[in-house]
């Protein structure tokens, strides 16, 4: 169940067809047509990040510290999901931060912003994006009252 | 929701973050390019490089659904474009001072108060001594005066809480002094 959780093997490592988020079933170097969301799979020049599908952008806009957890029920089948997926997945059963998962899978964390932000518009993970709005500003007064009574309560 | 720890290499930003963190403080790695100075200009990079930059972080759990992380910023501050990634969305940022290396926090609080972004300094004494009085400080670092100071134990739970509680609360009254729209930093 939980082969594949180690990342040591960095970047080339899992980089065989079919192990690519998205890729699942594409013939490599055919025409063929991709699954649903391919198309702004953009720069095949650029490959960082092999389990990435060579994408360094996420479909997101995700903060460090954006939260996320595993869909309570997922669209697919998650034992077909790539080891990488079904790590996120396992991990996620708690709310976890982009930052926690790349810290704790050991993928760097622009991987992991791409992964998560995949998984959510699969709808495989939750995203609770604490950042009130888009454009970065910082958070309202109510969120910050909340964050003073939290500390106060510890 | 998350604050930014900041302040030069060994200041006690990990111990800080280690003091009030839930879990044991882990590492994230980024893989940053190392742009040179012709950024765009792909054909003529031939010497791009690429650095990873660890940086350290800790949880708290503040009530069901919210959760508070805690940044240590990389310590080199040439890795200046990745704080803009750290520090966007923050409630603000702690600088971190150690009193006998205080231009080590010089890049940090720069960063901040261009930014526009709510912080406080944490002078961080060892063995709970402090050799300046918080108004030296203020005039060596020149703040303004409506930034805290405040004297702190990085490796003290209730002292770390204290600092972090002095934040929230500088950045609540930035918040409510400031005409609406002028305090979002504008981000690029």
């Amino acid at each position: 169940m939980d082969r594949g959780s180690s990342y040591g093997g960095g970047p080339g490592g899992p980089g065989g067809p079919g192990r690519w988020p998205g890729d699942q079933g594409r013939v490599p170097g055919q025409g063929g047509r991709p699954p649903a969301r391919e198309e702004e799979d953009a720069s095949s020049l650029v490959r960082p990040y092999a389990v990435t599908g060579g994408r360094t952008k996420p479909r997101y806009d995700l903060a460090i510290e954006a939260l996320v957890t595993a869909a309570p029920y997922p669209p697919r089948d998650v034992a077909v999901l790539t080891p990488e997926y079904r790590a996120i997945m396992d991990l996620c059963r708690s709310a976890r931060s982009v930052a926690e998962v790349s810290a704790m899978l050991r993928i760097p964390l622009g991987v992991a912003r791409v992964l998560v932000a995949d998984m959510a518009v699969e709808g495989l993970l939750r995203l609770h994006q604490s950042r009130p709005t888009t454009t970065g500003g910082q958070p309202d007064l109510r969120l910050l009252e909340r964050v003073l009574s939290g500390l106060r309560k510890l | 929701m998350k604050i930014v720890v900041g302040g030069g290499f060994g200041v006690g930003k990990t111990t800080f973050v280690g003091s009030v963190s839930e879990i044991m403080p882990l590492t994230t790695e980024a893989v940053m390019t190392a742009a040179s100075a012709d950024v765009d200009d792909l054909s003529a990079v031939p010497d791009k490089t690429t650095t990873t930059v660890a940086m350290d972080f800790g949880r708290v759990s503040l009530d069901r659904e919210l959760i508070l992380y805690l940044f240590g910023t990389p310590g080199q501050h040439r890795f200046w474009f990745m704080w803009d990634d750290l520090v966007r969305g923050a409630i603000g940022a702690v600088v971190l001072v150690d009193t006998r290396r205080l231009e080590d926090c010089f890049a940090a609080v720069d960063y901040f108060e261009e930014l526009g972004l709510p912080f406080v300094v944490g002078v961080n004494g060892f063995h709970g001594e402090f050799q300046y009085a918080v108004e030296d400080i203020r005039d060596a670092l020149s703040i303004s005066g409506h930034v805290p100071i405040v004297q702190c134990d990085a490796r003290n739970r209730e002292s770390t809480k204290q600092v972090l509680i002095t934040l929230v609360q500088h950045a609540m009254s930035v918040h409510a002094t400031a005409a609406p729209g002028t305090t979002s930093p504008s981000w690029t």
